[in-house]
């Protein structure tokens, strides 16, 4: 088997053992990278002699007999809405082009003193706003599977960069399912962790109380090693919790005998993909016959999630994005202006996208003197019985199971007209990011030829167990194994 | 919701400090109506007694010690703006002599 086809679980064997150096682990993906990247485009910037930099001195580290980590020396990608100092941020917006960030997000510093080589920065959607990265202002990112599709978004980049081997391991966010929803449509495991598990500091920000960086991985045990690397209480980000992080790969026991599982109608019915729904019943038989109990339960105020999450994502991304103003970084305009306000308002207007510019203007409108009762507070309100139906549903389940897309990867261009139908693409992701609970999405089935996700919910910090039941379903079944041929 | 009205639409652009063009405050008024119309949904929910959820998860106020730590030089905080001098960010006249 070749490098770039390895988990960053094997890839760890092999460094720990001295098979490999970390320079040859590193040159083998930047081989790929160079072989694959004219095909998916997955990537905004490449980071080569950085990257080899740092897998030297992993390798020097290990010859010196020191023991830098299960992680050193396994490359990883990181999206682009996460700061890296010195190297180029865009967030996927020619509003941040040339933007190079002074300091690292939380999330890359942990990944840098874990000893992973960053390989680049992936595509996006304009500051995390889509769901099939076509609005990225940069390029169009490609499905490994089926490269007339796309591959999900707003982190199809990192996404794809995976599924192509790449990179073993890549960071994503998810706001209301961008991580999850590209794993699914590209046949990966990645996980949205509880709100607060992983820091914010250093990423850009689009919905604050909806937002989290996590990991994308072509297994769960990856999905589990990377974790133990982010996870935790960061002082630069005061709303990270101070909750203990567990040992995230010793809770992979492969036993989910007694574990009880709720699937929720309201997520099973209307608008699922019958041949999608059909892999998603075989999956969670599969999970039956593991030992787990199945029941269906009813959270009926979950229908209501798609409004609530544009009001709620679009006001506070509205806000978020108010620092975007072309004085203090960023682009600015070189028309004539009157003043400073309009010096504002022609950069912001010149700098951003067309759907950042719709939400903005619908986040703006929602917070707006006249409709903040009867949009914003409205859509808290009803945000706060979603939470409560998650509530009584994990009372009695320990853990919920659900499509992760309704439909398998969509074509390019397919849907890029019509913002309301591609919003659709999130109707089972967007849920939990309301109730801020983690969701992990693996893969469980194809249909029409392209991979499916199947979505396992738990309660806030029951990381380990959601990877618990991921990975022993992954034990006993080989879909996690398939590979997209390039 | 049919469209919504262009006077309501312009007012937001200028509470957003957003330049729009006459073709895209076409645009907007179409495509807000439409998000809006699906989100007029939430008005037959019963939220009577309910209050707005804005953090999911339970926190009180986190305190920590003022201490001096890291933080960036001046050179560093102003290496990105599109302009400026010395140490300063610099912006159009605001204020008339």
């Amino acid at each position: 088997m070749k490098l770039h086809e390895l988990t960053a679980y094997e890839l760890g064997e092999r460094l720990a053992s001295g098979e490999v150096s970390a320079v040859e682990v590193t040159e083998a993906h930047f081989a790929r990278i160079d072989e694959v990247e004219p095909k998916v485009a997955a990537f905004l910037a490449l980071t080569r002699e950085e990257a080899l930099e740092q897998a030297r001195q992993v390798d020097d580290r290990r010859s010196a007999g020191e023991d830098p980590g299960p992680l050193a020396g396994v490359p990883i990608a990181i999206k682009d809405v996460l700061c890296t100092r010195g190297v180029q941020t865009t967030c996927g917006s020619k509003m941040l082009e040339g933007f190079r960030p002074p300091y690292d997000a939380t999330a890359v510093r942990r990944c840098r003193d874990a000893g992973m080589p960053m390989v680049g920065k992936t595509n996006m959607d304009e500051f995390a706003m889509g769901s099939s990265t076509e609005n990225s202002a940069y390029q169009i990112t490609r499905n490994p599977w089926d490269l007339g599709r796309v591959p999900g978004g707003s982190s199809g980049g990192s996404a794809a960069a995976v599924a192509a081997g790449q990179a073993p391991l890549a960071l994503g966010s998810d706001t209301g399912g961008s991580i999850r929803q590209p794993a699914s449509l590209c046949g990966l495991s990645g996980l949205k962790p509880t709100y607060g598990r992983v820091s914010r500091y250093g990423l850009i920000a689009y919905a604050s109380s909806l937002d989290q960086a996590g990991p994308f991985a072509r297994d769960v045990r990856d999905c589990a090693l990377l974790m133990s690397v982010l996870a935790g209480r960061d002082q630069r980000d005061a709303t990270s919790a101070d909750v203990p992080v567990p040992d995230y790969v010793a809770g992979l026991t492969g036993d989910v005998s007694g574990l009880r599982a709720g699937v929720p109608r309201e997520l099973m019915g209307e608008g699922i993909d019958p041949q999608v729904k059909a892999t998603i019943e075989a999956a969670v038989a599969e999970l039956e016959g593991l030992g787990m109990a199945v029941e269906e339960v009813g959270m009926p105020n979950v229908d209501f999630s798609l409004p609530v999450y544009y009001l709620i994502a679009t006001a506070e991304a509205a806000s978020n994005v108010a620092r975007f103003d072309g004085v203090r970084y960023g682009h600015r305009t070189e028309q004539p202006v009157e003043d400073v306000y309009d010096l504002f308002a022609k950069s912001r207007g010149e700098g951003f996208g067309p759907e950042v510019r719709l939400r903005i203007m619908l986040g703006t409108f929602a917070l707006s003197a006249g409709y903040y009762d009867a949009y914003y507070l409205k859509a808290q309100k009803v945000r706060t019985l979603i939470k409560n139906d998650f509530d009584a549903a994990f009372a009695k389940h320990d853990v919920l199971l659900c499509p992760t897309s309704p439909t398998v990867a969509f074509g390019i261009g397919e849907k890029a007209d019509d913002p309301l139908q591609m919003k659709l693409a999130d109707i089972c992701t967007i849920p939990v990011n309301l109730a801020g609970i983690p969701a992990l999405s693996i893969p469980c089935g194809m249909a029409d030829g392209m991979p499916v996700g199947l979505q396992i919910m738990g309660r806030p910090f029951a990381e380990d167990l959601i990877m618990r039941v991921g990975d022993a379903y992954q034990q006993a079944t080989t879909w996690h194994t398939m590979r997209a041929e390039l | 919701m049919p469209d919504v009205a262009r006077d309501v639409v312009e007012h937001v652009s200028t509470l957003a400090r957003l330049a729009l063009s006459s073709e895209e405050i076409d645009r907007l008024q179409h495509e807000m109506g439409r998000i809006l119309e699906h989100a007029d949904k939430l008005q037959a929910v019963n939220t009577d007694a309910i209050q707005g959820t804005s953090h999911v998860i339970p926190m009180i106020n986190v305190y920590r010690e003022d201490q001096v730590g890291e933080s960036l030089t001046p050179e560093e905080v102003v290496a990105n703006a599109p302009d400026s001098a010395d140490e300063f960010f610099k912006v159009p006249r605001t204020v008339e002599e």
